[in-house]
């Protein structure tokens, strides 16, 4: 039988210990002036503390590859949902249609 | 009929042995997860687009939410998942006490989260910011049409969230119950990991909804 992977609890002290550090980073970021790098600073913060969280509290880095097709499915339909909604409403303007 | 070496009072019948029981569980428990992300997510792209639509407003509504409060409710959501995770591994090693121990832990920074959010709630209410009928919606600042819609994404995300909080307890509840029981054994103890997979997933989601209404700030 397949011997189930258990992670060590200094691994998964490891892991709190980074998510507490990106949380704090994400608030101290907000306090300092980014500009136009706040949105991408913020979701990368999110996005990697999100990956942690799946990777290690899920288990998705020691489970199957269908695991890996279910979780990342979901992301590439979202990621579709979001950029095309995006590509839509901020193309909007970018010409002007005759008589509009 | 032929006895396999994986014969187990826990094992169902449709199953070839324990392992293929459990990879079909988690699966199922990753599918009905994707299904949440893209429930929620058609939430976080309405969102997203109101908010580059009328970035004014939604900035100016969004200094009206308590960042530190908020904050705290982060660290105390990530420890009650490091409690989770912790659990799965008392299943895994098979200690009955280490499991129902951590389980109580996660629920109660679980509960603690519930107050510090109904707490934030109660606050907005006294500033007039929930938008909901019977409620008086009441706000200074420009744009208050916009504001408005701010807060009607934000209670919907955190009230969504919280409704998902209140689910994962009383699920927790229960596999703490049957933890104590004696229901789960390093061989069979997919119901643990499959409902920490539900509260880690609760948790994700916060992940998103705090830097996203909190933190966005001009």
């Amino acid at each position: 039988m397949n011997q189930h992977h258990v992670i060590s609890k200094a691994k998964y002290l490891l892991v709190y210990i980074a998510l507490l550090a990106l949380l704090g980073l994400t608030v101290g970021a907000a306090y300092v002036e980014l500009g136009i790098w706040t949105v991408a600073v913020t979701l990368t913060i999110a996005i990697a503390k999100a990956l942690l969280i799946i990777l290690y509290f899920m288990h998705a880095r020691y489970s199957g590859r269908l695991v890996a097709v279910a979780a990342g499915a979901a992301f590439v339909w979202l990621g579709i949902m979001i950029s095309l909604t995006l590509y839509d409403y901020l193309s909007r303007g970018w010409l002007s249609a005759p008589g509009a | 009929m032929e006895i396999t070496q994986h014969e187990s009072k826990h094992l169902a019948h449709h199953f070839d042995d324990i392992e293929q029981q459990r990879e079909a569980s988690t699966l199922g428990m990753w599918v009905f997860l994707m299904t949440e992300v893209m429930f929620l997510g058609a939430l976080f792209t309405a969102y997203g687009m109101y908010r580059l639509l009328y970035s004014e407003g939604f900035a100016a509504a969004s200094m009206h939410l308590n960042v530190p409060l908020a904050s705290i409710n982060t660290a105390v959501l990530l420890t009650s998942s490091f409690m989770m995770a912790l659990a799965v591994r008392a299943a895994q090693t098979g200690s009955r006490v280490g499991q129902v121990f951590f389980l109580l832990l996660t629920i109660l920074f679980g509960l603690a989260f519930l107050g510090i959010k109904g707490y934030e709630y109660y606050l907005e209410y006294q500033e007039g910011l929930v938008p909901v009928t019977g409620f008086t919606f009441h706000y200074e600042g420009g744009n208050p049409g916009q504001a408005k819609l701010f807060y009607n994404f934000y209670f919907a995300l955190t009230g969504l969230h919280a409704i998902h909080m209140i689910v994962g307890i009383g699920w927790l509840l229960v596999i703490a119950f049957l933890a104590l029981r004696r229901r789960f054994s390093p061989e069979y103890y997919t119901p643990v990991e499959v409902a920490g997979l539900y509260w880690h997933f609760v948790d994700i989601v916060w992940v998103f909804i705090f830097p996203l209404l909190y933190l966005l700030q001009p």
